[in-house]
């Protein structure tokens, strides 16, 4: 297969659903079903994911982005659907209905995740080139001379320095820490990597670092990168395409130029227009 | 190359007043390899929108835009798959836009080595040929090295065209390539146009300034109430 992801039908709901709102013409209210209050976090949504591409997930707080991330890095399952990875079995299974024990193998050496939280991505307590090093021993590696060098390595291209690698990530800024994180999730080379909201919180000058970072792993690893926010400047900075996402679906998807230029949809009109 | 057709597009706005804004009324043009058409025309007359609804940026309401791409296979950009459409920008076909958007942090030299370098050039040849281009058109060497943010209007218009010719495009869109440039930077990119066009790619470019558009278009019309009309 061409693409790097591909994603069918892929539904996170809570509650058991009804004839109703199973129904995917049938309107919510909100993402929420006026009969039986199931919730529809993420509702039946289908998209692709290009080698070395980078596709940008707007929309607002509670629209289902980081969910939709969540469910295909497996830390929230997927009520159904379908979502199938060119790295694993050529793209013929789903790994969404793969045993747990695959899933893990899957986490582990196909995809990268960085929350926006870091204390979800990192242990707080370790050493910051251990963190990147539990990655890499999660994905088989045993030789700690290598698996050191390879930390040391990572965390040094994310601008971490040198003589700070062994410090715990608790120790350090906001914007080190989501470099830590970063340098743990490309630990492996994965084909594909998952980006929550990584500059949210962090001042200017250290989102531009950050974005920058960003830019510089996916020219060298050439991997492709799904970036969710909510900060439009990010998703137009980075991103090939856009995906606009309100109440647990998408409502408009096209090249991100076209999407900040001519936004067709009233929900990414507004978005736009609120740009300041 | 470019056969356009019965081009149309009405904006409509969701946001604040519910609006249908009419930009462009069945246009229609064509465009041979080695040639170079304007679109003239004031302000606010769909010039701009015109190019746009090519590269995509804006969606057309109706009518076809047929490229004829190198592979041998005519697209219709109106309603391309938008890996195609980026896979035309990747290789094919160019935009000058009227404002450069500066990607931040980014000196200047490496931005214009940076489309070279993707397309396979070594370093050292896509800097040298981004250092010549800066030359020719009056960019110098002290400005290479800086941030393009730092640049002045007429800088930024020069590095801005100099970005979208160095891959030498199959198709060039131009937005009003010498609004804001001295005679003597005005000639140097004339030149630099020419010169594209003698190697054998398309260009559309729109103009209000009349002299300029004559020195290079073979072909022109005028825009007029969001219709093209020929020049007598």
């Amino acid at each position: 297969m061409n693409q790097a992801l591909t994603v069918n039908d892929l539904t996170v709901r809570y509650g058991n659903g009804c004839s109703y709102c199973r129904d995917i013409s049938n309107p919510l209210d909100k993402n929420r079903c006026p009969h039986c209050k199931s919730v529809w976090a993420v509702r039946n949504i289908s998209f692709e994911l290009y080698p070395s591409e980078i596709l940008g997930i707007v929309g607002e707080s509670g629209s289902g982005k980081t969910t939709l991330l969540r469910s295909l890095y497996f830390d929230i399952p997927a009520t159904s659907g379908a979502a199938y990875l060119s790295g694993y079995s050529d793209g013929l299974v789903d790994i969404m209905g793969v045993s747990s024990q695959q899933k893990r193998i899957i986490r582990n050496s196909l995809l990268g995740m960085v929350y926006q939280n870091p204390t979800q991505g990192l242990l707080m307590d370790y050493s910051s080139s251990g963190n990147v090093a539990q990655k890499l021993i999660a994905a088989g590696s045993r030789n700690v001379g290598s698996m050191q060098d390879r930390a040391n390595e990572l965390l040094e291209h994310m601008q971490i320095p040198l003589g700070r690698v062994k410090e715990p990530p608790k120790q350090f800024s906001g914007g080190m820490q989501q470099r830590v994180q970063i340098s743990k999730a490309i630990a492996n080379n994965p084909p594909v990597l998952l980006l929550d909201e990584v500059t949210t919180g962090l001042d200017l000058s250290v989102q531009a670092k950050v974005l920058d970072l960003i830019r510089s792993v996916q020219k060298k690893l050439n991997i492709a990168i799904i970036i969710v926010s909510h900060d439009l400047a990010v998703i137009r900075m980075l991103s090939d395409r856009t995906i606009v996402m309100l109440d647990g679906g998408i409502v408009e998807h096209g090249l991100t130029d076209q999407i900040m230029e001519d936004p067709q949809h009233w929900f990414t009109q507004t978005l736009v227009h609120s740009l300041i | 190359m470019l056969r356009v057709e019965n081009l149309s597009k009405t904006f409509h706005m969701h946001v604040g007043e519910e609006k249908s804004i009419p930009c462009l009324d069945s246009v229609s043009l064509s465009i041979e390899p080695g040639s170079m058409l304007a679109v003239i025309g004031p302000s606010g007359a769909g010039k701009s929108s015109l190019l746009k609804c090519i590269y995509g940026t804006y969606l057309p309401s109706s009518g076809h835009i047929y490229y004829n791409a190198k592979n041998g296979d005519v697209y219709d950009l109106a309603n391309a798959s938008l890996q195609d459409m980026r896979a035309f920008r990747a290789s094919e076909i160019g935009y000058v836009s009227q404002f450069f958007h500066a990607i931040p942090r980014i000196a200047a030299l490496d931005i214009l080595s940076e489309p070279l370098i993707n397309r396979g050039a070594s370093a050292s040849a896509a800097r040298a040929r981004a250092g010549d281009l800066m030359g020719m058109v009056g960019l110098p060497e002290s400005l290479w090295g800086m941030y393009p943010s730092t640049f002045s209007g007429g800088e930024k218009q020069r590095l801005n065209i100099i970005y979208g010719i160095i891959t030498k495009p199959r198709l060039l869109l131009l937005d009003e390539p010498t609004a804001s440039l001295d005679p003597v930077s005005k000639a140097s990119v004339l030149e630099l146009i020419k010169e594209l066009k003698s190697e054998g790619s398309a260009i559309l470019g729109v103009f209000h300034d009349y002299a300029s558009m004559q020195l290079v278009a073979d072909y022109s019309y005028h825009i007029v109430t969001k219709k093209l009309e020929a020049v007598a």
